[in-house]
């Protein structure tokens, strides 16, 4: 539509995506409710749930895509460049009141523990409240957590690694340079394909269940929403890596990339508040693993 | 200013031209289903908020109906119908059911897509100068999401939660009425609906934002931006910030339900007040969410209509970024009862007391405004006026409440119920009519009846009163909120509040017929209806506006103040 417009904004043909997302959305949503109770809705509900995520995938791709024509296309000026850049900083505060939330039942339960006993065989555990002789602590006794100084440790030095990786990609690309973009891009992929995999290796090797207790709720809970922001973060670079391959992005204008390394540098500040406050802090003391 | 006086020419000659490009609209299925035009989706969401405003007001009803005498008259009948048994907890249920449904449906499906969604979209873009929104696109599924939302919340009404079906938690969902409380899954249902509702509010939030940052016309300065625009802006921040945090405790709930965790559950070292920490840390901006675009439509109509720019315009900005900002810091003044140390009510009391000065900073702005003016009483004032008049009550009381020492006594009274709807049903919603009536001519094209507006506003004046002045006495005197039944001392009250609903109800009768005349009968409106005191850059454009307006940006110069957008040649 943009004819006679004299001025750099971009507006939009009517698309379908938003409306298919959002029945995506709520399909995905319904289908978890009815998956939650598969006495009610049977076993086979949680097809519903698929549903509505391949529902919401093919949106976002179809969505995503969309942009990459347009900005290809050459709908992206000066100014809808800086609206992206607002929208994926606004987008990334929001996202660390997530977190916020997150942390704050940290360290509500971390600060003011209560008296617990820990059964190890079932991981369960029972209020001691008002039992005389009973103290206080947040890991309860007889519960072991994860070493920090060994794969937590790991998993940091690796996040820091393709911190610099990322940025190594950056600058190759803005001095033209498409194969260090490439290896650059590559080396962060591989490094965070190594994160997820270590990461789920110690949740499968990890000396406490899921529930149960405060620590393994917040452990768990913060700890898996970071492993998704890394595996979305991931897919976004893997992203970048393609459309490099496909030969876009200008040293000038290349904010597809941008985004995901702020994403990218989001994730690891995050993970970096994890190591030091969940499994350095809150494990201080407590029997390693 | 010849480069203004050029873009606005573009426009004037749009409907001679069927087919000139900026009034080319696509077809119905394109139109209103794959939406990229933020008018068009403020209008999906005006429309939207009216039904649901229907609803949330018939639940309303209901429950004024069930409390107009002693005992369980109707919940029974309810229950069953609901497809729940007939015994008295299924019928009790049904109460939390409704008081659940009235909250969540009148705050999230409501005040906010009509405050936000609706005038918002339609008028920040049109406010500052400028063709659309930053991201239409986002702009529609934040629309459908808020839709998926609502479908959400009315599926776990007919699902079983707790002794019955629906989600009977109140709109605060607390642990552990919420987890252990309501086994089944309606309250799965409740929650996703304000997950859904929220990631929407959030885009749309991140929308506003870009938008008023990045998009006001060639010299509107932030501080030459109309005061509407302002509280959009300061309400998309609270929004941003304070969404998430929401979206983190439900999920709690969620695990805490389904999954085994234990935030909640003090067996394995939860805090149910964790839970209340985490909701209001969201809940308290929440209210400012949802009054803050009011005070900018208030500010506009108030100027409009008293002829005069708006007092200490400067003030009344950074008032509502004040508001804004403490906003954050006073959530516990909703917790005083669940044994906070005396320390923490006291910063509690201070914080929140605080907040009458940017409040009262306001009030007494608007009627500053109005001193010396020229003060016409068009529907849109006489809204606006009983606006600053019944805020201002509820502003009063929320000052009492906001006693840690006093809300000990008075805390989850009516008195806390009338509080909240001096604020909301006649704050938000007097707000949100007087926006209506303030810019349907400029939405429609067409002129509404001033008389029924007036007998709108009389009516609904003297319900609302009715219903929500003797709710004051109620609390004074020990009557809790959330409760079906009563002893029959409280009779009294409740009789009168209910016979207020039915003045309010039968009130709503004149805003529909009004808008029904208005859209077949309606004298068409001019480009500016309201005089000279209107002076922003909607009042530049023709009633409705062109499909695309601003094809050629307008230029604020060094001439305009910031009350007055309108090019020095027209």
């Amino acid at each position: 539509m943009a004819g006679t417009a004299n001025h750099d904004y971009h507006i939009l043909e009517p698309d379908i995506w938003p409306l298919v997302g959002s029945i995506s959305a709520l399909t995905f949503t319904s289908g978890m409710v009815l998956s939650f109770h598969p006495d009610l809705f049977g076993s086979a509900s949680s097809i519903v749930m698929w549903a509505g995520l391949a529902g919401l995938i093919a949106t976002f791709f179809m969505w995503f895509r969309n942009i990459v024509i347009e900005a290809e296309r050459g709908d992206h000026t000066p100014v809808v460049q800086l609206h992206m850049r607002y929208g994926m900083i606004l987008f990334i505060a929001s996202e660390v009141m997530f977190f916020v939330g997150w942390f704050w039942s940290f360290f509500d339960f971390a600060l003011f523990p209560t008296a617990l006993n820990y059964d190890a065989e079932t991981g369960l555990t029972s209020s001691l409240f008002g039992v005389v002789g009973s103290t206080t602590a947040f890991i309860p006794e007889g519960m072991e957590v994860l070493d920090p100084l060994s794969l937590p440790l790991l998993n940091t030095i690796i996040l820091l690694c393709s911190g610099t990786t990322v940025t190594w990609a950056h600058h190759s690309l803005v001095h033209g340079d498409r194969t260090g973009l490439k290896q650059g891009l590559w080396a962060t992929i591989g490094l965070g394909v190594l994160f997820s995999a270590i990461q789920a290796y110690e949740y499968a090797a990890a000396p406490f269940g899921f529930g149960g207790n405060t620590y393994s709720s917040a452990f768990y809970m913060a700890t898996g929403f970071h492993g998704f922001h890394v595996i979305v973060g991931t897919i976004f670079l893997a992203v970048c890596l393609y459309r490099a391959y496909l030969g876009h992005f200008t040293p000038r204008q290349h904010f597809g990339f941008e985004a995901a390394a702020w994403y990218w540098h989001f994730v690891d500040v995050v993970w970096l508040f994890l190591f030091v406050t969940i499994y350095v802090w809150g494990g201080w003391g407590a029997e390693f693993h | 200013m010849a480069t203004t006086a050029e873009g606005f020419d573009v426009h004037s000659d749009h409907s001679h031209d069927a087919h000139d490009h900026a009034d080319h609209k696509p077809g119905f299925f394109a139109r209103w289903f794959m939406s990229t035009n933020h008018k068009d989706i403020g209008t999906m969401y005006l429309i939207f908020a009216i039904i649901a405003g229907i609803i949330g007001g018939a639940i309303s009803g209901i429950m004024r109906v069930e409390l107009a005498e002693p005992g369980i008259q109707y919940l029974t009948w309810w229950a069953e119908f609901m497809g729940g048994g007939s015994d008295l907890n299924t019928a009790l249920h049904m109460w939390n059911v409704f008081i659940t449904a009235h909250g969540l449906i009148m705050v999230f499906f409501m005040v906010m897509p009509a405050m936000i969604g609706g005038f918002g979209n339609w008028f920040v873009p049109l406010m500052i100068g400028a063709p659309d929104m930053a991201f239409p696109r986002m702009n529609n599924v934040s629309f459908w999401l808020t839709v998926a939302g609502f479908f959400s919340l009315l599926f776990s009404l007919f699902v079983p939660g707790g002794s019955g079906p629906g989600a009977g938690t109140g709109w605060t969902v607390y642990a552990p009425l919420s987890t252990s409380g309501s086994v089944g899954p309606a309250v799965d249902f409740a929650i996703f609906s304000l997950h859904l509702a929220g990631a929407g509010s959030i885009l749309g939030a991140t929308n506003f934002i870009t938008t008023i940052f990045n998009m006001r016309a060639p010299g509107m300065t932030l501080h030459k931006m109309p005061l509407f625009v302002w509280s959009v802006l300061v309400t998309a921040f609270l929004l941003l910030l304070a969404l998430p945090v929401l979206a983190a405790a439900i999920t709690m709930l969620l695990t805490d339900r389904n999954f085994g965790t234990t935030f909640f559950d003090p067996a394995g070292g939860g805090d149910p007040v964790l839970y209340q920490h985490l909701f209001w840390f969201f809940g308290h901006p929440e209210v400012y969410i949802m009054i803050l675009p009011g005070f900018g439509m208030i500010s506009q109509i108030v100027a409009t209509f008293s002829r005069k720019p708006v007092f200490g315009y400067l003030g009344m900005a950074y008032a509502m970024v004040a508001i804004g900002v403490v906003g954050f810091i006073v959530w516990a003044h909703h917790m005083y009862t669940v044994g906070l140390d005396v320390n923490t009510k006291m910063y509690f009391t201070a914080a929140t007391m605080v907040i009458a000065v940017p409040t009262g900073v306001k009030i007494f702005s608007w009627i500053a405004t109005m001193w010396g003016g020229s003060v016409e009483f068009k529907s849109p004032m006489v809204w606006a006026l009983g606006f600053i008049f019944l805020f201002t009550v509820g502003g009063v009381t929320g000052v009492v409440l906001a006693n840690g020492g006093i809300d000990v006594n008075l805390h989850d009274t009516y008195y806390v119920v009338a509080h909240f709807h001096y604020v909301l049903s006649m704050g938000a919603v007097f707000s949100l009519f007087a926006g209506f009536y303030y810019w349907f001519p400029k939405m429609s094209g067409r002129m509404h009846s001033e008389l029924l507006s007036h007998l709108h506003f009389w009516t609904f004046f003297i319900g609302v009163n009715v219903i929500f002045f003797p709710q004051h006495f109620l609390g004074m005197q020990g009557m809790p909120r959330r409760y079906p039944d009563y002893p029959d001392a409280f009779t009294f009250w409740h009789e009168i509040s209910t016979y207020g609903y039915y003045i309010m109800a039968g009130s709503m009768v004149f805003f529909f017929v009004n808008i029904g005349y208005a859209l077949v009968a309606g004298r068409k409106a001019g480009a500016n209806p309201w005089g000279e005191g209107a002076t922003t850059l909607e009042w530049t454009l023709p009633s409705p506006p062109p499909y695309h307006q601003f094809e050629t940006l307008p230029v604020i110069t060094d001439a305009h103040d910031y009350h007055d957008h309108r090019p020095a040649t027209a």
